[in-house]
């Protein structure tokens, strides 16, 4: 029982990293309906960020934190304005190519300028371990629960109170109306990505903390296992990436503790193609009525 | 009738005089080792894209999971061919390889195929996920590191033959009764059921048909390269061969030619640039993409029956 509290405790550090990622999946995707492959190596640029800005100017925690946020952001902008707004009107599976494309460009990118070369992330924080019970609970641990929750919540508080995020729900919604009672679509497209991609950013300086090792590549797989996640919790649904994410984080610590780590992923996937196969639109998602 | 005798006649010259040139252009040494390869490769992509095509493109099934029935495929061949090395074997292999992926396609495909969109996609890259995790797995097919010589039994006049073959396949299927049928569920799945036709049945023969090309151009490529490990069928597996798919255009088997030979001709150009190689060929990737959003050819085919009835003034076929 003990081993069992542990793994969810460490399965919970770990979601709550794919609940930021899956946030920018799932935001994205209900507003222009597009896979963002590229949000995984944004979570990736966030965590350079976070190394270098730690190593070369001596930021504080919260300093990387809110400034890996910044640079989250304006790239996530950047790249929504070059590759992505050109295409607003083309198929969605060309939009996706141009996104797996940006995605390449990151990744090889980054290992063309900073070499490939895996980097320790500069540990501000000492660890701690606290022992509640017999179990285990590091200071970094509650630190990224901490974090991310706050996030969640500050996220939520804008989706449901400002003027912006009502913008946004009437753009996911239907956007020809909302572009005719005057919202003005580019720039809740724009904001959108902004949102999620310092969420993505953020993770990266988290995951930088909590792993302690960084490379360019970093970004590929979780950012598949964040999209899982969202897909989990029912895609365009924010409630239901946070929980996809900290779902699919327990179950892969879960079954990493009972030996089976060689089939870990295996077990994500085949546990979201049966939810899938369940409950067709995810766990949170609406599903749509077919009309003749 | 008299048309369809002349074109298929001249498909088959073209197909025959292309054999023939590229048989000329290796003995005066034109075309030499390197550059074989590449057509090779080209040749197996060309293969893999048409049947993902299929899916996509004809049958509007997103698929994200065609690296898992190319592995099935490879490694049947990698399997068989290792005990019997022989070229009877390598048909054999070749064929056990076809029946297993049509199997693990049904299974695949049954149940996923009731998910639409993104969510299809999502499920069939879990299911090749799925069975690449279990091939990283097992004691018999080498684990991690793979399977290392594998007896060469397929050269360029195998895979020659075999885009050929699989090309006439998929083209006739495209063009039958239930490529139309085919091609109805993808434009409305609702208006399709309502005159007819067996929706489920329809997708589910697309994908499996298409999954069936790429367990023969896995079982080419084991074959040819002689080395395979579970690495070579991962996500970025399936991506590329999505990445062909949608730069010549989702519906056209022309494109799908062109973007195969153009992307593999920029995949050998750019090697001598090192590591520098990657950047441009994703900058390329977006380029083309943001100016040409339909894919190089659209859903334009090259077609000789259009040619030959070609009257002038005359717009429809």
């Amino acid at each position: 029982m003990q081993t069992f509290f542990q793994q969810v405790i460490n399965g919970l550090s770990l979601g709550s990293i794919y609940a930021l990622l899956a946030l920018g999946y799932t935001m994205v995707y209900g507003i222009i309906k597009l896979i963002n492959f590229a949000h995984g190596d944004i979570y990736m640029l966030g965590a350079f960020w976070g190394y270098y800005s730690i190593n070369t100017w001596h930021f504080s925690f919260i300093e990387a934190l809110l400034s890996s946020m910044i640079v989250g952001a304006i790239s996530g902008v950047v790249i929504e304005y070059f590759a992505y707004r050109p295409l607003r009107h083309a198929p969605r599976i060309t939009a996706l190519i141009t996104a797996i494309g940006v995605s390449f460009l990151l990744e090889n990118g980054m290992s063309y300028f900073f070499t490939s070369d895996t980097r320790d992330f500069p540990q501000i924080i000492t660890q701690h371990n606290y022992n509640i019970g017999g179990v285990l609970i590091s200071n970094i641990q509650i630190l990224i629960l901490v974090t991310a929750c706050v996030l969640m919540i500050l996220l939520q508080l804008i989706i449901k109170r400002t003027k912006m995020g009502k913008a946004m729900r009437a753009v996911s919604v239907d956007s020809d109306a909302a572009e005719m009672v005057g919202i003005n679509i580019n720039r809740t497209i724009s904001f959108t990505f902004a949102l999620g991609s310092s969420l993505a950013g953020a993770a990266g300086v988290l995951i930088g903390l909590y792993y302690n090792s960084i490379d360019p590549l970093m970004g590929m797989t979780p950012g598949i296992k964040a999209f899982v996640a969202a897909v989990l919790g029912g895609i365009g649904s924010v409630p239901g990436a946070s929980v996809g994410g900290f779902l699919i984080g327990i179950l892969e610590t879960l079954f990493q503790s009972i030996g089976l780590s060689a089939y870990k992923d295996a077990v994500v996937y085949g546990v979201l193609i049966i939810i899938l196969l369940v409950l067709p639109a995810g766990i949170f998602g609406k599903n749509m009525k077919e009309k003749v | 009738m008299k048309i369809n005798w002349k074109t298929n006649l001249a498909w088959l010259v073209i197909m025959v005089a292309g054999f023939y040139l590229m048989n000329t252009l290796i003995l005066v040494g034109v075309i030499n080792a390197f550059i074989e390869n590449m057509l090779v490769m080209i040749g197996i992509n060309i293969i893999l894209a048409t049947g993902l095509n299929l899916i996509i493109g004809f049958a509007g099934q997103f698929s994200l999971g065609h690296a898992g029935f190319m592995a099935i495929g490879a490694y049947a061949t990698a399997i068989i061919t290792s005990s019997v090395e022989t070229p009877v074997g390598f048909y054999i292999a070749l064929i056990v390889g076809i029946v297993l992926t049509i199997i693990v396609a049904l299974i695949v495909g049954i149940p996923t195929l009731r998910l639409r969109g993104d969510y299809l996609a999502i499920a069939t890259m879990g299911a090749a996920e799925i069975i690449r995790i279990i091939i990283n797995n097992l004691k018999i097919t080498g684990g991690a590191a793979g399977i290392f010589n594998i007896p060469a039994l397929a050269n360029w006049p195998t895979v020659y033959v075999m885009v050929c073959l699989t090309t006439i396949v998929i083209l006739n299927f495209i063009r039958s009764q239930g490529g139309r049928a085919v091609k109805s569920v993808r434009e409305d799945e609702i208006a399709a059921e309502s005159v007819g036709i067996n929706v489920f049945k329809w997708k589910l023969s697309a994908f499996v048909l298409g999954a069936s090309t790429a367990a023969i151009a896995g079982s080419l490529r084991a074959s040819y390269l002689q080395t395979i490990s579970p690495n070579d069928f991962n996500i970025m597996a399936s991506i590329s061969v999505l990445i062909i798919v949608v730069l010549g255009g989702v519906g056209s088997i022309t494109g799908t030619f062109v973007a195969a030979v153009v992307l593999g001709v920029i995949d050998t150009v750019l090697q001598n640039f090192g590591a520098l190689r990657m950047v441009i060929y994703a900058l390329a990737l977006i380029l083309i993409m943001v100016f040409k959003p339909s894919g190089l050819l659209g859903t334009w085919e090259l077609s000789l029956a259009k040619i030959f009835n070609r009257k002038p003034k005359e717009v429809s076929e």
